[in-house]
């Protein structure tokens, strides 16, 4: 790899083709990226792991050798003698020979089914015996065992064990407890972890049967991979008399010259004050200083730092910096979640300014932040926990400077070591997508894992020239969901196909199709299976039902407030035995029946709206529910009515579709039992009035709502939550919750404030007159359709055999009612 | 229920519905026999596919109620329950090459009826 990456450089700074370059390879192709090699059990070919194909090497005049090692080097001559024969002489020369697998000296490692992981060959042997074995082993819990284990697992091999002769997994990069969760992860993908066992035999007659360990236990095995480190291929610079190390390695100077100064040892080969790199980082850089310095420039390698980021194994794990700093020269921030097998720990500088390195598991998502972070020295937030778990509540906390923040030098792509400053270079150029900037500084091309900040770059470069960034819909629309919006509502269009007529193009997806039909629903709130838009909404919205598991539909009828009448429990209790359905109270202070076949669906809501009931809208991006908690009427601490109050804002909002659901609550006093703080848009009752909170979340990413105003009469509550509700309808792209828009918004809650009690942009009466067209056109859709014999018969499953229901669909019993029958 | 009305080719083609019984760049549910296949009209290109109803990710019924759409103009068909999108063109998985493939069928208009061919002799 890192002889390729030393052709390509020289070349590179070669302005007239004046050198003969000639390259000897021992292995039978040219050079191929090892780092992905393990992507050849998930289908990669040998070819697309080549770095570059052998015409590559022809058009840029390098004389290639394969499958032709070298022997023998002769320093006097300055000449070097091939295997097949060939004799080749030199100025310079680069050793790039790499590594070969470390084998320990156990009884048994030639025995059938013992394999190493390091070539293509390799692989292939692997890929042949696989299908015989059944436990497999791998010996080694380090960055490679790891990997080699997910390929067993990827083989088929469901038993597989890790050896680690240490007490714990990647002993080099991660801590104890680090290790304690990897090692949870790890058991949870089927990998069984062994730690402390030192192997002292491999067992069987000339094929392996099991493994034999110091401490007299055993393990039965059908096939072994040996990952227990690397040996650097030092053995032709031994024979030509050039200094080694005690343990391996072609001793190198800061130019990477070994003891003859016009031979060069680069790559996994080379041992610099000590250290072998067994990364492939450090080796490219090494390759940019030999290039520099053979052709003319000064440069220096002085050391690189081992972060690593571990690639495929279903679990991120990743160390950056100097992950093991002592306690008396740092300060550590640990997090741990032992359920969801998270742990992360930053050590810091004493005086909290600067991050020195650390450990990721369970979720990296931050590394290459907090890689960036420790390079470059950027300061830290005033409160440096900020950085691993983001910024928390309050309203304009800020976690750090971002991408942005950093200096034009911090290297963004440590593979192709690309700065910060080269890539703003190229998206100014006019380099402004990913593809181009990855194809003008190769940046993100090698291992991928900055692609998240280069994307990040590039939107951030775009900004700051006053450029618009486009967030365009699909290859079918070439507008944001806002624009689109501002669009269809000036042309008043009504339809799906309308839209692609006048703004798109080809014949949508299922992309675009629900990000239309919301827009229309939200400008216009007409029924939204009318005018052939029917076939444009999510599977929910088409059918008026959640789908569910097995392919049936669940019927949630609005109850407003939670508020509900023996008399119309009776109905849902009949209804339910009626169909069959299970019944559950949910999250939101309602009754979802589940469980109903798509024929009953009109029949089902036919009796319930008899009864006076309504559509809740479970299924639609569209308001939900308004939780209340009991209040004044019967609570000795209530201070107003809060189940009329969320009755009637729940009967104004009903029906009402966004870019995604909304939630709200009313609490009676400040004990907030409504939880109102974690809606979308939430109101506590106060001695004065009402204190109206937006921009609450629950779900996977909790946040609090923050008070957009207080002591409000109910009016004027009502008219600050219309502004709002339409604001975001009209401003948030598809599948935002208000949270992570406001999140998103420049200005955050001030800004949304000033718009919405302030005035500041002048629209708040058209945003009001707006609300109120939608809340007078509401209409329950249910009864639309039930009202409707040509609606009613777009709910049959066949086609050609109305009535029919489904014959897959199965139930179980379960507690006396019936439950879907597991995924198959 | 369905006629089987020619034989060529070991193609038996049935008759499944009527022409307006298909929402405009939508899908059905057709029954034969046993088996569920599900038909699409793409009305915009009017062009008609059909593919097995069942989506091959989680084994559920469900690909006629999925939304109909084109990537690069190759029509496709995203099934309702996550969205894995297939080709009807060759039925593979677009989304994820890792998927199983799904089965096409041939789809044609007579006199505004709709028929669907299927491997083999007549089954009904
Ligand atoms: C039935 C219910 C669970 C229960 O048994 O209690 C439920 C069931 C579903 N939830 Fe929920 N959620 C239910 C309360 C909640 C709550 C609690 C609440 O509202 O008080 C939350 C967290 C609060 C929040 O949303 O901020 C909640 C957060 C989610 C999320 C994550 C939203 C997020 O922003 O992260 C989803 C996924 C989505 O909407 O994309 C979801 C999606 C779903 C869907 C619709 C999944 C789907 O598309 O099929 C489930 C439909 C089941 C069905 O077939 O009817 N459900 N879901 C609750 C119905 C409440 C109601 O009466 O309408
Ligand atoms: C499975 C696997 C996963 C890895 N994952 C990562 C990762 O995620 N991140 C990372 O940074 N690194 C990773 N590595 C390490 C990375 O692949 C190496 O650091 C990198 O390949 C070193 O490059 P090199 O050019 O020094 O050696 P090599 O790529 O090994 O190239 C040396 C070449 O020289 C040949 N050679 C040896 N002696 C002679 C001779 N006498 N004459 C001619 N040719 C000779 C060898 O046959 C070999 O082809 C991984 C390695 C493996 C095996
Ligand atoms: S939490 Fe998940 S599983 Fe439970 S109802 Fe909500 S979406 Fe379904
Ligand atoms: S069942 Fe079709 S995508 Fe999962």
């Amino acid at each position: 790899m890192v002889s390729y990456k030393f052709c390509e450089k020289i070349i590179s700074r070669l302005t007239t083709n004046k050198a003969e370059i000639v390259v000897f390879g021992e292995e039978p192709r040219p050079a191929y990226d090892r780092v992905h090699l393990s992507e050849f059990f998930a289908g990669k070919t040998a070819e697309d792991l080549l770095m570059a194909p052998a015409s590559w090497y022809v058009e840029n005049n390098i004389r290639l050798h394969l499958g032709d090692p070298v022997q023998q080097i002769d320093r006097t001559a300055k000449t070097v003698h091939s295997y097949k024969g060939i004799t080749e002489s030199y100025d310079y020369l680069v050793m790039a020979t790499g590594s070969a697998a470390f084998v320990p000296p156990i009884p048994g490692v030639d025995k059938k089914g013992v394999f190493i992981y390091r070539t293509i060959e390799d692989l292939e042997l692997m890929r042949d015996y696989a299908p015989r074995a059944k436990k497999g082993v791998v010996i080694g819990g380090g960055l490679l065992g790891l990997e080699a284990a997910k390929a067993l697992l990827d083989l088929g091999i469901a038993n597989t064990h890790v050896i680690e002769f240490a007490p714990r997994l990647m002993p080099r990069q991660i801590d104890d407890s680090g290790s304690r969760v990897l090692e949870n992860k790890l058991s949870q993908l089927g990998l069984q972890i062994h730690t402390n066992k030192n192997t002292s035999a491999i067992l069987g007659e000339d094929t392996i049967t099991g493994l034999q360990f110091a401490d007299d236990s055993h393990l039965d095995a059908d096939m072994l991979v040996i990952s227990a480190g690397i040996k650097p291929r030092d053995e032709l610079a031994k024979l030509c008399g050039l200094e080694t190390g005690h343990r391996g390695g072609i001793v190198v100077n800061e130019q990477l010259q070994t003891t003859d100064p016009f031979i060069y040892a680069i790559g996994e080969c080379a041992l610099y004050n000590g250290m072998i790199y067994g990364l492939v980082a450090p080796g490219y850089e090494m390759a940019e200083v030999v290039a520099s310095h053979i052709t003319g420039t000064q440069k220096s390698f002085t050391g690189f730092d081992m972060s690593t980021k571990l690639k495929l194994i279903g679990v991120d794990v990743a160390s950056f910096g100097d992950p093991f700093v002592s306690a008396e020269h740092s300060r550590s921030v640990v997090f741990e979640d032992t359920m969801k097998g998270v742990y992360k720990r930053i050590s810091i500088t004493p005086d909290g300014k600067h991050l020195l390195g650390g450990i990721l598991i369970g979720d990296a998502d931050a590394y290459n932040m907090l890689l960036q972070t420790a390079r470059n020295k950027v300061v830290l937030p005033p409160n440096p926990e900020d950085v691993l778990l983001g910024a928390r509540g309050g309203s304009s906390a800020d976690a750090g400077p971002g991408v942005l923040g950093l200096p034009d030098e911090a290297v963004i792509c440590s593979c192709e070591s690309i700065s910060k400053g080269a890539i703003c270079a190229a998206v100014e150029a006019g380099n402004e997508t990913l593809d181009a900037v990855k194809k003008c500084t190769k940046a993100g091309t090698c291992c991928g894992g900055c692609v998240p900040m280069v994307k990040d770059l590039i939107t951030g470069t775009m900004k700051a020239q006053g450029k618009y960034i486009r967030n365009v819909i699909c290859e079918h629309f070439a507008y944001s969901r806002q624009e689109l919006l501002d669009l269809i509502h000036l042309k008043q269009i009504y339809s799906f196909d309308e839209a692609l007529d006048h703004y798109g193009h080809g014949d949508g997806c299922e992309v675009c199709k629900p990000v239309v039909a919301s827009i229309l629903a939200s400008l216009w709130n007409d029924l939204i299976l009318d005018k052939g838009n029917d076939t444009v909404q999510d599977s929910n919205d088409r059918f008026l039902a959640n789908i569910q598991k097995g392919g049936t539909y669940s019927v949630v009828p609005r109850i407003p407030g939670g508020e509900i009448t023996p008399a119309r429990l009776l109905v849902i209790a009949q209804v339910a035995m009626k169909y069959n359905l299970y019944t559950k109270i949910t999250g939101g202070q309602r009754i979802d029946l589940f469980g109903a076949h798509l024929s009953d669906l009109p029949d089902i809501w036919e009796e319930l709206i008899a009864a006076g009931f309504e559509s809740g809208h479970a299924y639609g991006k569209a308001l939900r529910t308004v939780k209340s908690c009991v209040g004044s009427t019967w609570c000795r601490f209530g201070l107003h009515d809060s189940v009329s109050f969320a009755i009637q804002i729940e009967e104004r909002y009903r029906g009402l579709r966004a870019p995604h659901k909304l939630k709200s609550a009313v609490s009676g006093c400040i004990r907030e039992c409504a939880e109102a703080q974690s809606k979308d848009f939430g109101i506590i009752a106060t001695e004065k009035g009402w204190n109206l909170y937006v921009c609450g979340n629950g779900g996977s990413k909790p946040q609090h709502a923050i008070l957009l105003a207080s002591d409000l009469d109910s009016e004027t509550c009502i008219r600050y939550i219309d502004r709002f509700l339409m604001f975001y309808i009209k401003t948030a792209d598809p599948l935002t919750r208000t949270a992570t828009w406001l999140n998103k918004l420049d200005g955050g809650i001030t800004y949304l404030r000033n718009v919405v009690v302030n005035d500041s942009l002048g629209i708040v009466e058209d945003l009001e007159k707006e609300m109120q067209a939608l809340v007078d056109k509401y209409k329950c859709e249910w009864k639309e359709v039930v009202e409707s014999p040509e609606l009613r018969k777009r709910f049959n499953h066949f086609v050609n055999a109305p009535g029919h229901k489904d014959p897959s669909i199965q139930f179980e019993t379960m507690r006396e009612q019936k439950k879907a029958t597991d995924w198959k | 229920m369905s006629t089987t009305i020619a034989t060529e080719n070991a193609i038996t083609w049935f008759y499944a519905c009527n022409v307006q019984d298909v929402p405009a760049n939508g899908g059905v549910c057709v029954k034969y026999g046993e088996e569920q296949i599900a038909l699409f009209r793409f009305a915009r290109r009017n062009e008609w596919y059909a593919s097995q109803n069942e989506c091959p990710h989680r084994r559920q019924m469900a690909l006629s109620r999925g939304m109909t759409g084109t990537q690069e103009g190759e029509p496709k068909i995203a099934c309702p329950f996550h969205k894995k999108t297939f080709s009807l063109k060759d039925g593979r998985c677009i989304s994820d090459p890792a998927e199983c493939a799904i089965t096409t069928y041939p789809v044609r208009i007579e006199n505004d009826r709709v028929y669907i061919g299927v491997d083999g002799a007549s089954e009904c």
